[in-house]
């Protein structure tokens, strides 16, 4: 649909605001709504619901792990608890929770990890999430979710807490660029195409999809039509889309902030494999960062739309 | 099901549920007979006497939650339901069987009318915690209860969920620690020693109440003095015997964690006869 779409990426909000501001309208229409938060509020942007609805906002402390399992507990009694901290903090302190009070139940808690990925910049390393989507798709059941902007996160908020089951949702900390307008539609499970192309896909989560869209842009100068994928649902993937791009564009570049092993990258070569083997490229991390500003580190460590068009390039040079 | 007050007729479910959950683990050819043994009192006086529930309605939202955090004394808690009529009776001997309902450790997936599955210790008293606050949000008068091992306790998230009952007031929910003084490796005193434990739930500020885990009458004051105690969560310490009701279980770690033979079940069964 959006043919020679152009796109201004003017810098939004970041995801973890759209999601504190969503969560509180949830909150207002949904009374069945909980929150919990690990001494973070003010960070995940829970505070706001906490402001409006003290009485349905449970501050946990720093303790992650019975955060989750408090969540899990009162999901069992009918509410649709979403439980927030630092996505490093719930996804890797908490994982055993997650594992037997979550996933095994399949109860319907929503867990939101805020400040994944390296752009968090200065905190450093100890504080960036780069394993938190290997650790969420290992859970059978969990739909996982990486919005790339603050309007579909927005969106997909609102998707999390219609759908019954246990949902990871990935916020960011900086502000990031917007990609969609108001009127789009959201569906988990179902990739959003933002440009059509013909002789590369790429498919990104998060905020290398503003990144792709820059990278497509380049390659289009230089005569190169890159299909960009938005794969906000990182699981369950939407395996048609990726083998409807394999067979039509005849390669594939996946891009993300997180570790290459274990992200969206290697469960869309499971799903190329399965349907129609192509040459693949990654961008993602092969290392834990480092303290520095955002920008820098996005340079530094490879997360950059030159970065993608290079990949596309590569990928181009091995297509039979 | 025919729920009653009576101590001696409690006591005589308590025997029945014993023989046969030690039958059970003697034909799964593994388990945790002595967890189990030190916990029938407190699970038969909380299913057949103080908890609100109905095997008619096994999701009735009114009900009282129990959680089986010690999830290793599955086989009380199996045998506890198929006395009820939760479940079937008849299968309790496909324990740990490949395709049985009931598992090695509490599955809800595998027995959907358990409130929780457990099994990886130290999680139970944050999901009691978690129902009682939803009970708290919706004026609902259940209660939950959560059984928690003394190993169990030297989880660290049990003290988080510790600080956080108290803090939050979480009055509608009841720990029970099953104080048995043996783990895995031995005596929890040998391995890493709790005491002084009353005092460390108080520190924590919980109503504590001290009692012998098999005395009934004891348990059914214990949990009337819960229901009325407001403002923070309770918490009761009870002294129980490992393997209790079997002569050469009682005390005895090695049964913590191993399947009587089939010569020691006749011996456990002739003593519970």
């Amino acid at each position: 649909m959006p043919t020679n779409t152009k796109y201004e990426l003017k810098l939004g909000a970041a995801t973890r605001e759209a999601f504190g501001q969503a969560l509180l309208e949830l909150g207002r229409s949904n009374p069945a709504v909980v929150a919990l938060d690990a001494d973070l509020s003010k960070s995940t942007m829970t505070v706001y619901f906490s402001k409006d609805f003290p009485d349905r906002f449970f501050e946990c402390g720093i303790a992650e792990a019975n955060m989750v399992a408090i969540g899990a507990g009162l999901a069992a009694a009918g509410k649709i608890p979403f439980a927030s901290s630092f996505s490093c903090f719930v996804m890797n302190k908490a994982f055993e929770q997650l594992r037997v009070t979550a996933a095994h139940p399949n109860v319907n808690l929503k867990v939101v990890g805020t400040h994944s990925g390296i752009s968090i910049g200065e905190d450093g390393p100890s504080q960036m999430s780069v394993e938190d989507l290997a650790l969420a798709c290992a859970l059978p059941g969990f739909t996982v979710i990486s919005p790339a902007d603050a309007v579909s996160m927005a969106a997909l908020v609102k998707r999390a807490a219609e759908h019954v089951g246990p949902v990871f949702l990935r916020a960011g900390r900086v502000k990031v660029p917007i990609v969609y307008g108001a009127g789009q539609e959201f569906t988990i499970g179902q990739s959003i195409e933002l440009m059509e192309g013909s002789d590369v896909t790429l498919i990104a989560h998060g905020l290398m999809v503003a990144e792709s869209i820059r990278a497509a842009e380049t390659l289009e100068a230089e005569s190169v039509s890159a299909r960009v994928i938005d794969m906000h649902t990182v699981k369950p993937l939407d395996t048609a889309a990726i083998a409807r791009a394999a067979r039509e564009t005849g390669a594939v570049v996946v891009a993300e902030e997180h570790l290459a092993d274990g992200g969206l990258g290697v469960r869309v070569a499971q799903a190329v494999a399965q349907t129609h083997p192509v040459p693949m490229e990654f961008v993602g991390l092969n290392s834990y960062a480092e303290s520095g500003t955002p920008d820098q580190l996005l340079d530094k460590y490879g997360l950059r739309a030159s970065n993608v068009a290079a990949a596309a390039r590569r990928v181009l040079g091995r297509k039979r | 099901m025919q729920k009653t007050s009576d101590a001696v007729e409690l006591a005589a479910i308590c025997k029945s549920l014993r023989r046969e959950l030690v039958q059970m683990i003697t034909e799964a050819k593994s388990g945790h007979p002595g967890g189990s043994l030190s916990a029938t009192e407190i699970v038969v006086t909380l299913f057949f006497d103080v908890m609100n529930h109905d095997p008619a309605r096994p999701k009735w939202e009114g009900r009282d939650r129990f959680i089986l955090s010690k999830g290793h004394a599955a086989p009380i808690l199996y045998s506890a339901l198929a006395k009820c009529g939760y479940c079937d009776w008849d299968q309790l001997m496909t324990l740990r069987k490949l395709g049985s309902p009931y598992q090695g450790h509490p599955d809800v997936r595998f027995l959907p009318v358990l409130e929780a599955s457990t099994g990886s210790l130290g999680e139970g008293l944050s999901l009691a915690i978690g129902m009682g606050l939803g009970a708290r949000l919706d004026g609902a008068s259940w209660r939950t209860y959560v059984l928690l091992g003394d190993g169990e306790i030297q989880e660290g998230q049990i003290w988080e969920a510790a600080m956080f009952g108290a803090f939050h007031k979480v009055d509608n929910i009841v720990g029970i620690v099953d104080y048995n003084r043996i783990q895995l490796d031995g005596f929890v005193k040998d391995i890493m020693e709790l005491e002084p434990l009353a005092d460390k739930w108080r520190g924590f500020g919980w109503h504590v109440i001290e009692l012998n885990g098999h005395d009934i009458p004891a348990l059914q004051k214990a949990f009337a003095e819960a229901h009325d105690t407001k403002g923070q969560p309770t918490l009761i310490l009870a002294h129980t015997i490992k393997g209790k009701g079997v002569s050469f279980m009682e005390n005895n770690p090695k049964f913590h964690g191993t399947a009587p033979t089939p010569a020691e079940c006749s011996a456990a069964l002739a003593e519970l006869a």
